[in-house]
């Protein structure tokens, strides 16, 4: 037994040393040759397994590494904003033309669209099937139905907070309204569980449907609801460590012919329909 | 209980078919852990003898925030790494932040304060008749020490574990300093959390059973180590 766990140890020892190795390395390798690049973009995107396919092709195309960070939109505007990113795939158009108004980022190109959709337990407690959506949230409003909101200042988020003033409802303070302060699949499931209404991005939703068959899409299909995402790169002279050439790259590669057959064919495989549409300038 | 099977299921055809992806996001777990724990052990090991045998001005102050970092929340540690390694902050030339080595440095800075804390604590409990004979009978520093650390291995082994466990647990600093990478920065827990928000729970499922299984093995080996019959 002593000898057998001095073996092991001895073991532990040598990989942790490899280890350091291994990782020095990997470290060496920016500097020759293979560059790092950081793209910061919403959960959506990754979640849904588009990037999965896109960013190897473009790595392997321009020999950049590319570091992908999924957050909120939220917080891949304040990343570009900073200069911790190099590249931004979002989906709040007007937080993003705030950002091109003041120059902390170039480039900004329409690459795709998908559509947000009201999702709600199939009873439909407030009876908002088939209806439009000023008609929808205002009928969630007066019946007090659950209404399940992301609150993380995401994309979604800021669409649904537009949605509701276009409504001309307040539901900040409502005990029906709630907030996660999660990602779109967190709260999908919460508001399965909790039975409630909530807005979603179709890509997401496909992707859990068959995780909860009690829930349904009760409105979907008009402008107001169009998914809009866009591709930029963080302006480089704002801030020195920022990889101005990747960045354009990858506007570029985004809209480009091969990247957008990719995205036009994505999903239909899996869910016998597109999770995205092309939508370039 | 349907779910818990098929992730049971589905770990073992992920593990039997050799998924490149759960072999390599399973290695870089065990290589961030282990390195962060090795470090920690290296640094946490002597300071925490210098603590449990001296005695010098301020050094209540020193133990009072060696004991608040034994609590402290990976999610601060993550938070804190994350604006030192900003490219905008003091650290950000060196681009570490969603490499391997941001986690271990968040890893090292959440147990480094368990291993220090139990093991001045464990030199502190130390009999003092025994440090007076020890003393007498003109053992040098480097003996003194050494038959105390052999002593205390109990102990020690003890925290060095504890160490490990917040390590191979925490999520909260390797999401935000890591970024959860793929094929870079995923560990085991980075990505339950992801396969979770993705609805996929037969693979966190999955993910779960692995990371147990190391933190078995790895605890196995530990205390098999602690409780091995002293040589003497």
């Amino acid at each position: 037994m002593k000898i057998v766990s001095q073996i092991v140890l001895m073991f532990l020892l040598i990989f942790v040393i490899t280890a350091c190795k291994s990782n020095d390395n990997n470290e060496g390798q920016p500097s020759h040759g293979q560059k790092d690049m950081i793209l910061a973009t919403t959960t959506s995107t990754q979640d849904s397994g588009l990037l999965d396919v896109l960013i190897p092709i473009f790595e392997e195309k321009y020999n950049i590494n590319v570091k992908t960070i999924a957050v909120g939109t939220g917080q891949a505007l304040a990343m570009g904003k900073q200069g911790e990113a190099d590249a931004l795939l979002t989906h709040a158009p007007t937080s993003e033309e705030e950002l091109v108004e003041t120059e902390e980022v170039i480039n900004r190109k329409r690459v795709m669209y998908n559509d947000f959709i009201i999702i709600g337990p199939k009873a439909d407690p407030a009876r908002i099937s088939g209806a439009d959506i000023n008609t929808a949230l205002q009928r969630i409003s007066e019946n007090k139905a659950t209404f399940v909101s992301r609150g993380d200042g995401s994309g979604t988020h800021k669409m649904e907070l537009d949605l509701w003033e276009k409504a001309r409802v307040d539901p900040s303070n409502e005990s029906w309204y709630i907030e996660t302060g999660q990602g779109m699949g967190s709260t999908l499931q919460l508001s399965a569980e909790r039975e409630g209404y909530l807005l979603a991005d179709r890509a997401t939703y496909l992707a859990h449907a068959n995780n909860f068959e009690h829930m349904s899409v009760l409105v979907e299909g008009t402008d107001e609801l169009l998914n809009i995402y866009h591709v930029m790169q963080v302006n480089d002279k704002n801030h020195g460590l920022v990889n101005g050439e990747a960045g354009l790259l990858f506007v570029e590669f985004m809209v480009s012919n091969e990247a957008q057959e990719i995205i036009k064919d994505f999903g239909v495989e899996q869910y016998n329909q597109p999770l995205f549409f092309q939508y370039t300038e | 209980m349907n779910l818990f099977i098929e992730g049971i299921l589905k770990a073992i055809e992920m593990i039997l078919s050799g998924d490149r992806e759960i072999f390599k996001i399973t290695y870089t777990t065990l290589q961030v852990c282990l390195t962060a724990i090795f470090i920690s052990t290296l640094i946490g090991i002597p300071f925490g003898v210098f603590l449990g045998l001296n005695s010098f001005p301020g050094k209540k102050i020193v133990l009072v925030f060696v004991n608040i970092g034994m609590g402290l929340p990976p999610v601060v540690a993550g938070l804190y790494i994350t604006m030192l390694l900003w490219r905008s902050g003091p650290l950000g030339h060196l681009g570490l932040l969603y490499t391997t080595h941001a986690i271990v440095i968040a890893q090292v800075l959440v147990s480094l304060p368990i291993i220090i804390g139990l093991t001045s604590a464990a030199f502190q409990q130390m009999d003092s008749k025994m440090l007076m004979q020890i003393k007498a009978l003109g053992a040098t520093r480097f003996q003194k020490v050494g038959l105390l650390l052999r002593e205390t291995k109990l102990a020690i082994m003890a925290a060095i574990m504890a160490g490990l466990g917040r390590v191979l647990a925490e999520v909260g600093a390797a999401m935000m300093v890591g970024g959860n990478i793929k094929g870079d920065t995923r560990i085991l827990t980075t990505s339950m959390v992801m396969e979770v928000s993705q609805g996929n729970f037969d693979v966190a499922i999955a993910l779960s059973f692995i990371l147990m299984t190391l933190a078995f093995i790895i605890t196995f080996i530990l205390t098999s180590l602690q409780q091995r019959k002293q040589l003497v």
